[in-house]
Protein backbone atom coordinates (compact mmCIF):
# COMPACT_ATOMS: atom_id res chain seq x y z
CA UNK A 1 0.00 0.00 0.00
CA UNK A 2 2.73 2.41 1.04
CA UNK A 3 4.93 1.28 -1.79
CA UNK A 4 2.18 1.94 -4.26
CA UNK A 5 1.62 5.47 -2.94
CA UNK A 6 5.36 6.07 -3.10
CA UNK A 7 5.38 5.11 -6.75
CA UNK A 8 2.53 7.46 -7.41
CA UNK A 9 4.56 10.29 -5.91
CA UNK A 10 7.77 9.41 -7.67
CA UNK A 11 6.27 8.86 -11.10
CA UNK A 12 5.91 12.52 -12.15
CA UNK A 13 9.37 13.35 -10.79
CA UNK A 14 10.95 10.51 -12.70
CA UNK A 15 9.16 11.58 -15.86
CA UNK A 16 10.69 15.06 -15.57
CA UNK A 17 13.73 13.66 -17.36
CA UNK A 18 16.73 14.72 -15.39
CA UNK A 19 19.12 14.48 -18.36
CA UNK A 20 17.67 17.30 -20.44
CA UNK A 21 17.88 19.51 -17.35
CA UNK A 22 21.55 18.65 -16.96
CA UNK A 23 22.13 19.19 -20.66
CA UNK A 24 20.50 22.59 -20.27
CA UNK A 25 22.78 23.53 -17.36
CA UNK A 26 25.87 22.34 -19.22
CA UNK A 27 25.06 24.25 -22.40
CA UNK A 28 24.49 27.40 -20.34
CA UNK A 29 27.85 26.81 -18.66
CA UNK A 30 29.46 26.37 -22.08
CA UNK A 31 28.13 29.73 -23.21
CA UNK A 32 29.43 31.49 -20.12
CA UNK A 33 32.85 29.82 -20.14
CA UNK A 34 33.41 30.37 -23.86
CA UNK A 35 32.62 34.06 -23.38
CA UNK A 36 35.19 34.11 -20.57
CA UNK A 37 37.74 32.27 -22.73
CA UNK A 38 37.29 34.75 -25.60
CA UNK A 39 37.68 37.73 -23.24
CA UNK A 40 40.78 36.36 -21.50
CA UNK A 41 42.22 35.27 -24.86
CA UNK A 42 41.82 38.84 -26.12
CA UNK A 43 43.53 40.16 -22.99
CA UNK A 44 46.54 37.92 -23.69
CA UNK A 45 46.62 38.63 -27.44
CA UNK A 46 46.33 42.40 -27.19
CA UNK A 47 48.33 42.85 -24.00
CA UNK A 48 45.73 45.27 -22.70
CA UNK A 49 43.84 44.57 -19.50
CA UNK A 50 40.59 45.73 -21.11
CA UNK A 51 40.84 45.04 -24.85
CA UNK A 52 37.38 46.33 -25.74
CA UNK A 53 35.94 49.58 -24.40
CA UNK A 54 32.69 51.44 -24.98
CA UNK A 55 32.93 55.18 -25.61
CA UNK A 56 31.02 56.85 -22.77
CA UNK A 57 31.16 60.54 -23.68
CA UNK A 58 31.04 62.83 -26.67
CA UNK A 59 34.48 64.31 -26.06
CA UNK A 60 35.94 62.63 -29.17
CA UNK A 61 33.08 63.53 -31.52
CA UNK A 62 32.60 63.44 -34.40
CA UNK A 63 35.17 60.63 -34.68
CA UNK A 64 33.78 58.53 -31.86
CA UNK A 65 30.28 58.83 -30.53
CA UNK A 66 28.78 57.66 -27.29
CA UNK A 67 28.05 53.94 -27.59
CA UNK A 68 30.73 53.15 -30.17
CA UNK A 69 33.25 50.41 -29.44
CA UNK A 70 37.03 50.68 -29.52
CA UNK A 71 39.46 47.78 -29.72
CA UNK A 72 42.64 48.39 -27.78
CA UNK A 73 46.11 46.97 -27.92
CA UNK A 74 49.15 47.49 -25.78
CA UNK A 75 52.60 46.70 -27.10
CA UNK A 76 56.12 47.83 -26.38
CA UNK A 77 56.15 50.53 -29.07
CA UNK A 78 56.57 53.98 -27.55
CA UNK A 79 53.53 56.23 -27.43
CA UNK A 80 53.56 59.16 -29.86
CA UNK A 81 51.41 62.21 -30.49
CA UNK A 82 48.22 61.63 -32.42
CA UNK A 83 47.51 58.24 -30.91
CA UNK A 84 44.26 57.71 -29.07
CA UNK A 85 44.95 56.22 -25.65
CA UNK A 86 42.79 54.97 -22.82
CA UNK A 87 44.07 56.01 -19.42
CA UNK A 88 43.12 56.00 -15.76
CA UNK A 89 43.27 58.97 -13.44
CA UNK A 90 43.64 58.52 -9.70
CA UNK A 91 40.34 59.12 -7.97
CA UNK A 92 38.29 58.43 -11.09
CA UNK A 93 36.66 55.06 -11.57
CA UNK A 94 36.05 55.39 -15.31
CA UNK A 95 38.96 55.39 -17.77
CA UNK A 96 39.17 58.15 -20.37
CA UNK A 97 39.66 57.82 -24.15
CA UNK A 98 41.51 60.84 -25.55
CA UNK A 99 44.19 61.82 -28.03
CA UNK A 100 47.85 62.42 -27.17
CA UNK A 101 48.94 65.95 -28.09
CA UNK A 102 52.31 66.16 -26.33
CA UNK A 103 55.06 63.64 -25.60
CA UNK A 104 58.30 64.06 -23.66
CA UNK A 105 60.47 60.95 -23.54
CA UNK A 106 63.61 60.62 -21.34
CA UNK A 107 66.97 59.63 -22.76
CA UNK A 108 68.08 56.82 -20.48
CA UNK A 109 64.94 55.41 -18.93
CA UNK A 110 62.59 56.07 -21.86
CA UNK A 111 60.01 57.16 -19.30
CA UNK A 112 57.34 59.32 -20.88
CA UNK A 113 55.24 62.30 -19.94
CA UNK A 114 52.21 62.77 -22.13
CA UNK A 115 49.44 65.33 -22.38
CA UNK A 116 46.03 64.41 -23.77
CA UNK A 117 43.01 66.20 -25.19
CA UNK A 118 39.56 65.23 -26.45
CA UNK A 119 39.09 66.15 -30.12
CA UNK A 120 35.78 67.82 -29.26
CA UNK A 121 37.03 69.66 -26.16
CA UNK A 122 38.34 73.22 -26.37
CA UNK A 123 41.19 72.64 -23.90
CA UNK A 124 43.64 69.93 -22.97
CA UNK A 125 42.95 67.51 -20.14
CA UNK A 126 45.18 68.96 -17.45
CA UNK A 127 42.12 70.25 -15.61
CA UNK A 128 40.75 66.71 -15.28
CA UNK A 129 43.97 65.13 -14.05
CA UNK A 130 44.45 64.51 -10.35
CA UNK A 131 45.28 67.70 -8.46
CA UNK A 132 48.93 68.59 -8.98
CA UNK A 133 49.27 66.10 -11.83
CA UNK A 134 50.80 67.65 -14.95
CA UNK A 135 51.37 64.58 -17.11
CA UNK A 136 50.00 61.12 -17.84
CA UNK A 137 52.69 58.46 -17.45
CA UNK A 138 53.07 54.96 -18.82
CA UNK A 139 51.55 53.30 -15.74
CA UNK A 140 48.27 55.21 -16.21
CA UNK A 141 47.74 53.87 -19.71
CA UNK A 142 45.38 50.96 -20.22
CA UNK A 143 45.65 50.66 -24.00
CA UNK A 144 45.84 52.34 -27.38
CA UNK A 145 42.95 52.39 -29.80
CA UNK A 146 43.55 50.30 -32.92
CA UNK A 147 40.10 49.50 -34.24
CA UNK A 148 36.65 51.00 -34.24
CA UNK A 149 33.12 49.61 -34.44
CA UNK A 150 30.21 52.08 -34.43
CA UNK A 151 27.03 51.66 -32.35
CA UNK A 152 27.94 48.19 -31.05
CA UNK A 153 28.08 49.36 -27.44
CA UNK A 154 24.80 51.24 -27.22
CA UNK A 155 23.14 48.38 -25.34
CA UNK A 156 25.76 48.66 -22.59
CA UNK A 157 25.10 52.39 -22.34
CA UNK A 158 21.34 51.86 -22.29
CA UNK A 159 21.69 49.25 -19.54
CA UNK A 160 23.86 51.44 -17.32
CA UNK A 161 21.56 54.41 -17.76
CA UNK A 162 18.30 52.48 -17.33
CA UNK A 163 18.88 49.47 -15.04
CA UNK A 164 15.27 48.35 -15.67
CA UNK A 165 16.41 47.37 -19.17
CA UNK A 166 19.08 45.14 -17.66
CA UNK A 167 16.56 43.19 -15.56
CA UNK A 168 14.16 42.94 -18.49
CA UNK A 169 16.90 41.61 -20.75
CA UNK A 170 18.27 39.09 -18.27
CA UNK A 171 14.73 38.04 -17.35
CA UNK A 172 13.89 37.44 -21.01
CA UNK A 173 17.12 35.53 -21.59
CA UNK A 174 16.50 33.38 -18.51
CA UNK A 175 12.99 32.67 -19.69
CA UNK A 176 14.32 31.69 -23.11
CA UNK A 177 16.78 29.27 -21.56
CA UNK A 178 14.01 27.60 -19.53
CA UNK A 179 11.59 27.61 -22.44
CA UNK A 180 14.06 26.24 -24.96
CA UNK A 181 14.00 22.95 -23.06
CA UNK A 182 10.39 22.53 -24.09
CA UNK A 183 11.24 23.34 -27.68
CA UNK A 184 14.09 20.90 -27.89
CA UNK A 185 12.29 17.99 -26.30
CA UNK A 186 11.92 15.29 -28.93
CA UNK A 187 8.46 14.29 -30.00
CA UNK A 188 8.61 10.75 -28.65
CA UNK B 1 9.24 21.84 -35.57
CA UNK B 2 10.59 25.26 -36.55
CA UNK B 3 9.12 27.56 -33.98
CA UNK B 4 9.04 31.33 -34.22
CA UNK B 5 11.92 31.51 -31.73
CA UNK B 6 14.12 29.25 -33.83
CA UNK B 7 13.46 31.25 -36.97
CA UNK B 8 14.06 34.60 -35.26
CA UNK B 9 17.29 33.29 -33.79
CA UNK B 10 18.50 31.99 -37.16
CA UNK B 11 17.68 35.27 -38.92
CA UNK B 12 19.39 37.36 -36.22
CA UNK B 13 22.51 35.20 -36.21
CA UNK B 14 22.73 35.32 -40.01
CA UNK B 15 22.23 39.10 -40.06
CA UNK B 16 24.95 39.70 -37.48
CA UNK B 17 27.35 37.37 -39.32
CA UNK B 18 26.77 39.19 -42.64
CA UNK B 19 27.19 42.58 -40.93
CA UNK B 20 30.47 41.47 -39.32
CA UNK B 21 31.73 40.15 -42.67
CA UNK B 22 30.83 43.44 -44.38
CA UNK B 23 32.59 45.48 -41.68
CA UNK B 24 35.67 43.31 -42.06
CA UNK B 25 35.59 43.61 -45.86
CA UNK B 26 35.18 47.40 -45.68
CA UNK B 27 38.10 47.72 -43.30
CA UNK B 28 40.24 45.29 -45.30
CA UNK B 29 39.62 47.25 -48.53
CA UNK B 30 41.45 50.21 -46.94
CA UNK B 31 44.69 48.28 -47.41
CA UNK B 32 44.43 48.64 -51.18
CA UNK B 33 44.62 52.43 -51.02
CA UNK B 34 48.15 53.73 -51.53
CA UNK B 35 47.92 57.42 -50.68
CA UNK B 36 50.33 60.09 -51.90
CA UNK B 37 49.73 63.08 -49.62
CA UNK B 38 51.76 66.26 -49.80
CA UNK B 39 52.38 68.87 -47.12
CA UNK B 40 54.43 71.96 -46.48
CA UNK B 41 54.70 74.16 -43.41
CA UNK B 42 56.38 77.56 -43.32
CA UNK B 43 57.13 79.57 -40.22
CA UNK B 44 56.18 83.10 -41.15
CA UNK B 45 57.06 84.79 -37.89
CA UNK B 46 58.22 84.18 -34.33
CA UNK B 47 55.70 86.37 -32.50
CA UNK B 48 57.37 86.11 -29.14
CA UNK B 49 59.84 83.86 -27.35
CA UNK B 50 60.36 83.92 -23.61
CA UNK B 51 61.07 82.04 -20.43
CA UNK B 52 58.04 81.55 -18.24
CA UNK B 53 58.05 82.18 -14.47
CA UNK B 54 58.35 78.43 -13.86
CA UNK B 55 61.51 78.23 -15.98
CA UNK B 56 60.05 76.66 -19.13
CA UNK B 57 60.66 78.24 -22.52
CA UNK B 58 57.61 79.19 -24.51
CA UNK B 59 57.38 80.37 -28.09
CA UNK B 60 54.55 81.73 -30.18
CA UNK B 61 54.78 81.51 -33.96
CA UNK B 62 52.74 82.14 -37.06
CA UNK B 63 52.52 79.19 -39.42
CA UNK B 64 51.52 78.74 -43.00
CA UNK B 65 50.27 75.18 -43.44
CA UNK B 66 49.33 73.74 -46.79
CA UNK B 67 48.55 70.17 -47.63
CA UNK B 68 46.72 67.90 -50.02
CA UNK B 69 45.45 64.88 -48.13
CA UNK B 70 42.62 63.94 -50.48
CA UNK B 71 44.30 60.68 -51.47
CA UNK B 72 43.90 59.42 -47.88
CA UNK B 73 40.14 59.20 -48.24
CA UNK B 74 38.48 55.91 -49.14
CA UNK B 75 34.83 54.88 -49.01
CA UNK B 76 35.42 53.66 -45.44
CA UNK B 77 36.86 56.97 -44.20
CA UNK B 78 34.75 58.91 -41.73
CA UNK B 79 37.22 61.73 -41.20
CA UNK B 80 40.91 62.50 -41.11
CA UNK B 81 42.43 64.08 -38.04
CA UNK B 82 45.46 66.14 -39.07
CA UNK B 83 47.97 67.92 -36.87
CA UNK B 84 51.34 69.60 -37.00
CA UNK B 85 53.82 68.88 -34.22
CA UNK B 86 57.23 70.28 -33.40
CA UNK B 87 59.72 67.51 -32.66
CA UNK B 88 63.16 68.01 -31.12
CA UNK B 89 65.72 66.50 -28.79
CA UNK B 90 67.01 68.07 -25.57
CA UNK B 91 69.72 67.05 -23.09
CA UNK B 92 66.94 65.83 -20.79
CA UNK B 93 64.62 64.21 -23.31
CA UNK B 94 65.36 61.91 -26.22
CA UNK B 95 62.18 63.10 -27.89
CA UNK B 96 59.83 66.01 -27.39
CA UNK B 97 56.68 66.17 -29.49
CA UNK B 98 54.52 69.25 -29.09
CA UNK B 99 51.34 69.54 -31.08
CA UNK B 100 50.99 73.09 -32.46
CA UNK B 101 47.86 72.95 -34.57
CA UNK B 102 45.25 70.38 -35.46
CA UNK B 103 42.09 70.06 -37.49
CA UNK B 104 39.43 67.59 -38.54
CA UNK B 105 38.86 67.03 -42.25
CA UNK B 106 35.32 65.72 -42.60
CA UNK B 107 35.34 64.98 -46.33
CA UNK B 108 37.58 64.57 -49.34
CA UNK B 109 36.44 67.94 -50.74
CA UNK B 110 38.09 69.71 -47.80
CA UNK B 111 41.30 67.71 -47.85
CA UNK B 112 43.21 70.28 -49.89
CA UNK B 113 43.80 73.32 -47.73
CA UNK B 114 46.02 76.28 -46.97
CA UNK B 115 45.89 77.77 -43.49
CA UNK B 116 47.53 80.80 -42.02
CA UNK B 117 47.51 80.53 -38.23
CA UNK B 118 49.32 81.08 -34.96
CA UNK B 119 49.99 77.95 -32.93
CA UNK B 120 46.67 76.71 -31.53
CA UNK B 121 48.33 74.89 -28.63
CA UNK B 122 51.05 76.43 -26.52
CA UNK B 123 54.58 75.51 -27.54
CA UNK B 124 56.18 75.01 -24.13
CA UNK B 125 59.39 73.09 -23.52
CA UNK B 126 60.04 70.89 -20.48
CA UNK B 127 62.80 73.16 -19.26
CA UNK B 128 64.73 75.93 -20.96
CA UNK B 129 66.28 74.43 -24.07
CA UNK B 130 64.67 76.26 -26.95
CA UNK B 131 67.26 79.01 -27.67
CA UNK B 132 68.75 78.34 -31.08
CA UNK B 133 67.09 74.91 -31.04
CA UNK B 134 66.82 73.02 -34.30
CA UNK B 135 63.55 71.19 -34.70
CA UNK B 136 61.40 69.29 -37.16
CA UNK B 137 57.84 70.09 -38.06
CA UNK B 138 55.87 66.95 -38.70
CA UNK B 139 52.47 66.72 -40.27
CA UNK B 140 50.68 63.70 -38.83
CA UNK B 141 47.35 62.30 -39.91
CA UNK B 142 45.10 59.80 -38.27
CA UNK B 143 42.52 58.21 -40.54
CA UNK B 144 39.35 57.47 -38.59
CA UNK B 145 37.28 54.84 -40.38
CA UNK B 146 33.54 54.30 -40.58
CA UNK B 147 34.39 50.88 -39.22
CA UNK B 148 37.51 48.83 -38.59
CA UNK B 149 41.20 49.52 -38.39
CA UNK B 150 42.60 53.03 -37.91
CA UNK B 151 45.61 54.19 -39.89
CA UNK B 152 48.17 56.86 -39.09
CA UNK B 153 51.23 58.24 -40.88
CA UNK B 154 53.26 61.43 -41.18
CA UNK B 155 55.46 63.67 -43.28
CA UNK B 156 58.58 64.99 -41.54
CA UNK B 157 59.86 68.42 -42.55
CA UNK B 158 63.32 69.27 -41.28
CA UNK B 159 65.51 72.32 -40.97
CA UNK B 160 63.70 74.75 -38.70
CA UNK B 161 65.55 76.72 -36.03
CA UNK B 162 64.43 78.94 -33.16
CA UNK B 163 66.12 82.32 -32.52
CA UNK B 164 69.21 82.56 -30.35
CA UNK B 165 67.63 85.22 -28.14
CA UNK B 166 64.30 85.72 -26.39
CA UNK B 167 62.14 88.33 -27.98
Amino acid sequence: MDALRMRNVMEPIRSMQIRPVFAQIISLGMILTSALIIWKGLVVLTGSESPVVVVLSGSMEPGFQKGDILFLHMNKDPIRTGEIVVFNIEGRSIPIVHRVIQVHERHDTAEIDILTKGDNNPDDDRMMYASGQLWIEQQHIVGRAAGYLPYAGWLTIAMTEKPVLKYLLFGALGLLVVASKELERPDW
Amino acid sequence: MHSFGHRANAVATFAVTILAAMCFAASFSDNFNTPSPTASVKILNINWFQKEANGNDEVSMTLNISADLSSLFTWNTKQVFVFVAAEYETPHNALNQVSLWDGIIPAKEHAKFLIHTTNKYRFIDQGSNLKGKEFNLTMHWHIMPKTGKMFADKIVMTGYRLPEQYR
